[in-house]
Formats: structure tokens, C-alpha cells, sequence
């Protein structure tokens, strides 16, 4: 019998090869690419830049690997308004985000509570709800431009709208289906509505609202970029695009494994807590 | 004679027929008293309305018409006086054996110091051998000592009066058998006040000083109490060497096997719930009591 690793480390293993195969394919094809072009006009030629001379405009692994140190090793510089460290722009980015994440937290929580308690409620809001939850949360942006009149607040408020969805849902219906069991030993020990509201129902529900959260806050992530696209100014969102306006492929990709990262430790966090109110049955 | 503890008049539930007409009667015309100090079980088949007799004792239902009195009031709601063990554990799964129990003295004694609380859940644990599972959570512990976390938190509020809806019937024969024997030293060295449903005959005769029989629904009554004339020192190895033993428990399993459907499809007229039967199998003829007058308070629920 051969002797095996444990299944993290095989797995451990394989990522590493995966990733190594995908930079070393990535470099062979973009040094592949390198060559004289044919018979070109000259001044397309000289419009096109490196790409007439048949060179890829597209990075290769090692140039963004330099670009990545480089972020890291300075990422607060302030050198303008269109020239900051890709840190400052997260930190914009995640302070929207935050900020309506959490007024969405504020607002769907305890109204999710309300809810959940009442079937009256539950039954008469839930066409609102399911009317509204599909909307794409950029579609709020002209509207939200138009009356708060400031294009910051009306990023955090799209944060906000498309946050309050899935935690509000999540929340009335962890409410709406706490057992009948433990609410009735709440009534037999004459423990009140307050007390039996947070010594019962919201650790009972904890996980449906956290899963909720969870849900809010990977999409609030996903939207602050296109949100900060179209409003422009800060953030990781605008990094992007004015990048694509420089043509710097190189710091857009930096910028995209950035993204990809921040969601990731967002994720992480919030499953943490998960695990920290889960209980098991 | 002096009142008994708990007197229940005239209790009947009805829902309404799924298609919209009509009534559909659970129980009706159900009369009983326990005495304080008295263990009563009840007995019947499924969906004769039993948990809901009890839940209704409990303050967790409403009767369609008739009033429950305790103590000379009649009750209205759930109260800390009467604690209940529910046939599933329903113990919180987020807290650990100890906070469940904590949960209820904390309701029930608000004025104690922390350090009071915390004696009286570890008297209780102790009580229900579970001194070492203090910190475990529900998931944690196996069927039987769930439930002993349960009795442990409706003994520790001292209540009154103690409720329970089959609280064995989900586990294994041994470890009914030793929870029952708990129980019983427990419920007789306390003279704590019972009211339990239960399916198992033996545990009924073992636990009882008088057993409810109950027809079957819909429709159900009390068809008769009967009185557990073993002798009040039985233990569950003895209790099949005494001699009132077989034909208390064939009148029982009679009952079940055969009677409580014959009575049922009698006509309605045939049980008055206001002179239930008292059937005593030491002596040769039944006595009936009869029930006091009702009191003013049932016009208002009818
Ligand atoms: N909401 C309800 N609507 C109609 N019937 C009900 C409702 N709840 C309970 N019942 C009926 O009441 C009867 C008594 O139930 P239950 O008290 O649980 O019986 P038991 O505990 O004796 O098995 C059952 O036959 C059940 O069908
Ligand atoms: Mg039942």
C-alpha cells in the first residue's frame, strides 16, 4: 500500500500545482504571442502602441506579480484625486460598505422581528418583498442621485437597499419559525416579550439572520464596485475603471485579485460568526 | 370536606370542521379534581385530546368552554406555579444543561444572588444524577438525560403543581425504568402535586394514586377514575407480587383494548361527566362522587 497525505494536504497540493499550471500557461502563451506583425499600416501602427510590434497588451504573471508587491509594499500614497494607493480605495470601498451594510442591519433586524412575530404582517408585506427583492440594486442609483443629491451617500445607499433584502427575509422567517416548543416554555416560566425575544427567539433564529448576513453582505461587495464605477471619485470600484481608462491592464487585474481577496476575508468573517451562534439540534 | 387543589369543570374543546360547517368536538364534559399531594395519571388513545387537557391545565391552551380552578381561582394563562415537562425534551439547544435550568430559576426567584441561582440548579442537577453534564448542551446528552435536564428544570422552580406529557414515552426500557423510580422518590418524598399523561399501564400503576381512563375521541370523557389500591411502599420490581396488581392491570388494558372504543360509540348520554365513576378493585361495588356544583365562572366561559 502506498502511503497517503491527509486529504487538506493532497488538496493543499493539487491548488498549488492548479495555480502553478495557470501562470506558467499564461506566461508561455503571452511570450508565444511576441513576434513582428505583418505588413501594417504606420499609422495604425502608431496608434496601437506595443501592440503593433505584435507585443500583447496583456500582462504577463511576473508584471503583475510586481504591481501586486508594489501595492502592498505602499498601499496609502495620496498623490491626488487620481492617484491614490489601492489601500485608500478598499478603505473607501469597505466604509461604504459598512456603513450600509450596518444601517441595513439596524433597519432589517429588528423589523425582520416584527415580522417574523406576526403572521398578519408576514402574510400582508411579503408581496412587497418579493416585488422589490429582484431589483437590481443599481436600478435604485438615478433615483437615489436624484434625491439625496450626493453621489457618496447614494453609493451607500444602493449598499444599503441591496443588503436589507436577505437579512430582512432571513429574519422574519428565522422568527416565524422558532419552534412552538421553546416558545411555550418561555410561557410556562412567565419570561415576557422582552425577555423571551432575546433569551429565545433571536438565539434561536441566530443562524437563519447570520445566514442572512452572510448572504447581505457578499452581495453589498459585488455591487460597491459597479456602484463606485458609475459614481466615480473613490474607492476600489473607480480604481478599476479609471485603470481601464489608463489602459493599465495590469493594475485593473491587481485590482480584480484585490477584490476577490477583501470579499473573501468578508466571507470568512461572517461565517465566523456562523459558526459562533450555530447550535446543533 | 375541604377543596382539592385543582378542580376541572365541564372542560370541553371543539375546532372547527375542515369544510367550514359545523363543529368537530375533541372532548367534552370532562370533570376531575386532584388533590394536593396526589399523583394522577391519565390514560387513552392518541388524539382523545389528552395534551390538550394538559396543555390547558398548563395555561399554554384555552378550552372551548368550562373552567380549570386551582387554588380557588380559576386560571387564565401560563403561570410559574405549574411547571411543565414536555414529551420532547424542549430543553434551548444554544445553552448547555445548566443555563437551561438557570433560565427558569432566574424566572422564578428574580430577587436571588447569582451565587443562590447557581446552588439551586446544581441541588436539582444532583437531584437527577446529572452533577457531571453541568456544561453540556442539549445535543451533547443522550435521550434519557435530556430528559432529566427537563425535570430538573421544572423541579428546581418548586412549582405547585408539575405537568407532564409523556415524558418517557421516547426512550428505551431502561432508561424509563430508572427515570421512573427517580421520579417516584422524588414526586413522594416531596408530596409534589402531578398531573401526567402516559401509554404505559405499569408506569401508571407504579406512579399513580389514581388513574383517569379516557375514551376514545373525537368526542372523548372521562369514562372513570380508577383507584390505585397497591400498596403506597410498591417499587417497580415488587409491583407485579402484589395481588391487586393482574386485575388492575387487565381493567386497565381492558379499557384500552376494548372499552374505551365501546363506550365511545355509545350514546351520548351514556357517561355523565359530573358523577364519573370511581372504580376501586378492592372493594365489589363502585362508588361515583359527584362533583360540586358548578361554580358562577362557567357561564362565563360557555
Ligand atoms: N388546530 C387543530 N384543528 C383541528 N383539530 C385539532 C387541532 N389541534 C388538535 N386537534 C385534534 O385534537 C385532538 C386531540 O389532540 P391531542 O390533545 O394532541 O391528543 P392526545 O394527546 O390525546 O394524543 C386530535 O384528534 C387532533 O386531531
Ligand atoms: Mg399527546
Amino acid at each position: 500500500m502506498k502511503p497517503t497525505l491527509p486529504l487538506t494536504a493532497r488538496a493543499a497540493l493539487l491548488s498549488f500545482i492548479l495555480f502553478g499550471a495557470t501562470v506558467l500557461v499564461w506566461q508561455l502563451a503571452i511570450e508565444s504571442s511576441t513576434g513582428t506583425a505583418p505588413n501594417m499600416d504606420p499609422e495604425l501602427a502608431a496608434l496601437l502602441g506595443p501592440q503593433a510590434k505584435g507585443q500583447s497588451a496583456f500582462p504577463a504573471p511576473m508584471a503583475i506579480f510586481d504591481e501586486l508587491v508594489r501595492h502592498v509594499t505602499d498601499p496609502f500614497y495620496d498623490a491626488g484625486p487620481n492617484d491614490k494607493g489601492i489601500g485608500i480605495q478598499l478603505a473607501y470601498s469597505i466604509g461604504r460598505v459598512a456603513l450600509g451594510f450596518g444601517a441595513a442591519a439596524l433597519v432589517a433586524i429588528p423589523f425582520g422581528f416584527v415580522i417574523g412575530m406576526s403572521p398578519l404582517f408576514y402574510k400582508a408585506l411579503d408581496p412587497f418583498f418579493q416585488l422589490l427583492k429582484p431589483i437590481s440594486p443599481l436600478a435604485w442609483m438615478p433615483l437615489a442621485l436624484y434625491t439625496i443629491k450626493d453621489s457618496n451617500s447614494s453609493a451607500i445607499f444602493v449598499i444599503f437597499i441591496c443588503s436589507l433584502w436577505p437579512m430582512l427575509i432571513n429574519t422574519a422567517f428565522g422568527v416565524g419559525a422558532v419552534r412552538r416548543e421553546y416558545l411555550n416554555v418561555a410561557k410556562t416560566l412567565e419570561l415576557g416579550p422582552f425577555r423571551t425575544a432575546w433569551k429565545v427567539i433571536l438565539p434561536a433564529a441566530a443562524p437563519t439572520i447570520v445566514t442572512g448576513m452572510r448572504i447581505s453582505i457578499g452581495i453589498a461587495w459585488l455591487v460597491i464596485v459597479a456602484a463606485e464605477m458609475l459614481v466615480g471619485g473613490t474607492g476600489i470600484g473607480y480604481f478599476v475603471w479609471n485603470e481601464w481608462n489608463n489602459l493599465s491592464i495590469t493594475n485593473v487585474i491587481a485590482a480584480i485579485l484585490f477584490i476577490g481577496f477583501i470579499g473573501m476575508v468578508l466571507d470568512q468573517l461572517m461565517g465566523r460568526v456562523q459558526a459562533a451562534v450555530a447550535y446543533a439540534d | 370536606m375541604r377543596n382539592p387543589l385543582i378542580s376541572v369543570e365541564n372542560l370541553a374543546k371543539r375546532f372547527p370542521e375542515p369544510s367550514g360547517k359545523g363543529e368537530l368536538t375533541v372532548f367534552d364534559d370532562i370533570w376531575f379534581t386532584i388533590e394536593e399531594g396526589e399523583f394522577v395519571c391519565i390514560i387513552g388513545h392518541s388524539g382523545c385530546g389528552k395534551s390538550t387537557i394538559l396543555n390547558a391545565l398548563a395555561g399554554l391552551d384555552e378550552a372551548s368552554s368550562g373552567v380549570i380552578i386551582i387554588d380557588g381561582q380559576a386560571i387564565s394563562g401560563p403561570s410559574l406555579d405549574r411547571a411543565v415537562i414536555f414529551q420532547g425534551h424542549a430543553l434551548m439547544p444554544w445553552m448547555s444543561a445548566l443555563e437551561n435550568i438557570r433560565l427558569a430559576v432566574t424566572s422564578r426567584f428574580p430577587e436571588w444572588s447569582k451565587a443562590q441561582v447557581q446552588d439551586q440548579c446544581e441541588k436539582y442537577l444532583r437531584m437527577v444524577h446529572l452533577d457531571g453534564a453541568h456544561d453540556k448542551k442539549p445535543a451533547q446528552l443522550s435521550g434519557g438525560m435530556k430528559q432529566r435536564v427537563g425535570i430538573a428544570r421544572a423541579l428546581a422552580i418548586e412549582p405547585q403543581i408539575l405537568l407532564m406529557d409523556e415524558p418517557f414515552s421516547a426512550l428505551d426500557a431502561l432508561t424509563r425504568g430508572s427515570l421512573q423510580d427517580e421520579l417516584m422518590g422524588i414526586c413522594k418524598s416531596t408530596k409534589q402535586t402531578t398531573f401526567m399523561i402516559t401509554h404505559d399501564v405499569d408506569e401508571a400503576l407504579l406512579l399513580a394514586d389514581k388513574i383517569l381512563l379516557m375514551t376514545n375521541g373525537p368526542n372523548a370523557r372521562v369514562a372513570e377514575i380508577v383507584v390505585n389500591t397497591l400498596p403506597e411502599n410498591r417499587s417497580r420490581d415488587s409491583l407485579h407480587k402484589h395481588e391487586q396488581y393482574y386485575p388492575l392491570r387487565n381493567h386497565l388494558i381492558e379499557f384500552l383494548v376494548t372499552r374505551s372504543r365501546e363506550l365511545a360509540s355509545e350514546a351520548e348520554g351514556a357517561l355523565d361527566g359530573r358523577q364519573t365513576k370511581v372504580v376501586r378493585l378492592d372493594e365489589t361495588k363502585p362508588e361515583t362522587v359527584t362533583n360540586s356544583e358548578p361554580a358562577p365562572l362557567r357561564a362565563v366561559n360557555e
